[in-house]
């Protein structure tokens, strides 16, 4: 088996590109990697276009080792990917909608991104005018005797994103789950093209407004790996505790939600109060109650203060008093396991094959967090688990969540106790030519990926790869064969971001 | 959860905590909004909130809301399901084009009377994601807005500030939409 580097061999290597080789290669290369992912050897990390070139980000889950292999495409077309990995496939229809470069050979050639709204076509590549009349947009085909449709959205009946969810069902018992999203889609990768950095951190903390931290930590460092900038060693600790400070509060959050979409109000209503303690500690500490905008290239804006640091650590104490009664009665309500147990099951191969990320992934056997498997600093010098389950289940979901609640909190405290002195940011050099950089970093969600090109100082290509992409199809999968009613139940244990995949 | 619900009955609410400065403007704001609501609408307002594009940190912290430290339901403030339940649209995002006819037919889902509050700075004018072709820039673009919450996010006291002062606005003029 060839590994990454020999792949990277076969083309032409691209300079200024880090931390992880970039290179441009031919069809029969593309080809081959493609094939290498569809076989379960290789990952999918992303995959993204440009005007007239597409770029495909690779793990080789063993090693960790990360390459991008990119393919021009003058003749505005590329052998589609999907075509032997479905993970693919949304990502190859947005491609289309966004830059009119065509998968060759692509199973599903529907928009996925334009809804025939925005009055053109193909705003990132070569814009032309949108025809007058939009077309329907077809859904999937689900036939047999009884069967009835349910369409729910985009407008939901709770405080949530908009979607679009067409249900198939047979009595209680749904065939068929199929998303259409794209709603939020507010072309962020399009601001980005012409910014300055200053302007597409801003952005970049607006992608996603519950991963905000995750998405200024993962831009800064695609721009500092671009640059060749050292981050000062205060700031990248004051980072780490930012984007625990928002695991905690999703966490924590979404452990009540699940369970208040099994009806069971309680814990939605406890856990709402510590979610909210650690909201209030963040605000005191750093002056915005979701952190947005404290991490930017080169650094962090605010430093910590004892107040910050107090605050923070009362906060801890009392939910390590608190937490433990909550998960006590999640463990011993019947009714509510009766809800959850063996409810959406994802099974670990869909896992692996999707390279699913986050609490998802790790509910189902794939073990991957970017904090482990890249150890970026300074996880590299922290002690932490990462909790791993087998079942796949609403349940098991659950249990990953308090136990990364767990971690969390143990990792706040390392991160306070040994938070070094020192200045917080540094500034770029400016640069002329074209330098290119990736990073990934473990959100609450999962795996964000970020790659971006800067030229004289602004940005040329900001590509933001949200880790829902490779989670929402699966929740398409999991619900199949459950009734209706749990569908909250699983939407609610799985969490996607609608604004994060829609852009 | 006998023992967590017991344990209740004896502590202290959460909303009754010794005040910071902070926590004694949500009680004083909050007391305020009730006695509006009442005045206006018997004992209840009803808001429907409508996602058109936010990056989803208007909605965190409009579920704040009803959290034990704010719990606006206490003023009968309430969230609901429907825009046919609804006195009130809160509405978040810069407006997707891909939203706006959505946008455009939960308002006229809505009975009158109703109230439109734009929620956040993208809600203004579409703020950092102005200038977009995927964006409209703005609620009041699409449907007709009674009051803007500034914020990225708003905080839950932010919110609740705004919604006591279109409440005032309201019953300044008898004759509204």
């Amino acid at each position: 088996m060839p590994s990454l580097i020999d792949l990277m061999l076969e083309g032409r290597g691209v300079a200024h590109h880090g931390p992880w080789p970039r290179a441009v290669v031919d069809v029969s290369v593309w080809h081959f990697a493609a094939s290498e992912i569809a076989h379960g050897r290789w990952s999918l990390l992303g995959l993204w276009g440009e005007p007239s070139a597409v770029h495909m980000a690779i793990m080789d889950a063993l090693t960790a080792e990360i390459a991008v292999v990119s393919l021009d495409c003058p003749d505005r077309v590329y052998p589609s990917v999907g075509l032997h990995h479905p993970p693919a496939l949304r990502l190859e229809r947005s491609i289309r909608d966004l830059f009119g470069l065509t998968a060759e050979g692509l199973p599903d050639p529907r928009p996925w991104l334009d809804h025939d709204q925005w009055g053109v076509r193909f705003p990132l590549g070569d814009r032309i005018d949108a025809p007058p009349k939009a077309a329907p947009y077809r859904f999937l085909a689900a036939e047999g005797h009884g069967m009835h449709q349910i369409a729910v959205g985009p407008v939901h009946a709770g405080i949530i994103e908009p979607g679009h969810f067409r249900f198939t069902a047979s009595g209680e018992t749904v065939v068929r789950l199929e998303q259409r999203l794209g709603y939020t889609h507010k072309g962020i990768e399009g601001l980005m093209s012409g910014a300055s950095l200053e302007r597409a951190a801003t952005l970049a903390g607006r992608v996603s407004g519950d991963s905000t931290v995750a998405y200024a930590y993962a831009f800064s460092r695609a721009a500092e790996a671009a640059l060749q900038l050292v981050v000062p060693d205060r700031a990248v600790w004051l980072r780490a505790l930012l984007a625990e400070l928002e695991r905690l509060a999703n966490h924590l959050g979404d452990i009540g939600a699940i369970c208040n979409d099994a009806s069971f109000s309680l814990m939605h209503a406890h856990c709402s109060v510590l979610r909210e303690s650690v909201l209030r500690a963040s605000h005191s500490a750093f002056g915005h109650r979701l952190l947005r905008d404290v991490i930017v290239p080169g650094g962090v804006t605010r430093d910590i203060s004892e107040e910050g640091t107090e605050a923070i650590q009362t906060v801890l104490d009392n939910i390590r008093l608190r937490f433990p009664a909550l998960i006590e009665l999640y463990d011993n309500t019947a009714s509510l396991q009766d809800r959850t147990v063996d409810t959406g099951i994802l099974t670990p191969a869909l896992a692996r094959q999707y390279a699913a990320g986050g609490t998802i992934g790790r509910a189902s056997g794939r073990s991957f967090d970017a904090r482990r498997a890249l150890a970026y600093p300074p996880y590299d010098s922290l002690r932490f688990e990462v909790p791993v389950l087998n079942e796949g289940d609403v349940n098991a979901r659950v249990w990953i969540r308090v136990r990364e609640v767990e971690q969390s909190l143990a990792l706040i405290d390392q991160i306070l106790s040994r938070l070094p002195q020192g200045p917080l940011g540094t500034h770029a050099a400016h640069r002329r030519e074209a330098r290119e950089g990736m990073a990934i970093v473990e959100g609450f969600r999962g795996d964000v990926l970020v790659w971006l090109r800067l030229r004289d100082g602004l940005i040329e290509r900001c590509h933001l790869r949200d880790p829902s992409w490779f989670q929402w199809p699966l929740l398409e999968a999991v619900i199949e064969n459950n009734i209706v009613a749990d569908f909250p139940l699983c939407n609610k244990s799985f969490n996607c971001s609608y604004s994060g995949q829609d852009l | 959860m006998r023992k967590l619900l017991f344990e209740s009955l004896f502590r202290r609410p959460f909303t009754e905590l010794p005040p910071l400065p902070d926590d004694a403007a949500v009680t004083e704001l909050a007391g305020a909004v009730g006695r509006a609501a009442r005045r206006r609408l018997g004992r209840s307002l009803s808001i429907r909130e409508i996602d058109a594009g936010s990056c989803n940190g208007c909605e965190l912290e409009i579920h704040a809301l009803n959290n034990a430290y704010y719990d606006v339901e206490r003023f009968g403030l309430k969230f609901v399901a429907s825009p046919r339940h609804a006195d009130v649209l809160m509405v978040t995002g810069p407006v997707t084009k891909n939203m706006r006819e959505a946008l455009e037919r939960t308002y006229h889902a809505t009975p009158n009377p109703k109230w439109v509050v734009a929620v956040g700075d993208c809600g203004r004018d579409g703020g950092c994601f102005a200038g977009s072709y995927a964006v409209v820039g703005g609620v009041a673009g699409v449907i007709p807005v009674d009051l803007h919450i500034p914020g990225c996010p708003p905080t839950p006291t932010a919110m609740l500030r705004g919604l006591l002062a279109l409440l005032e606005r309201v019953d300044s003029n008898a004759v509204t939409p």
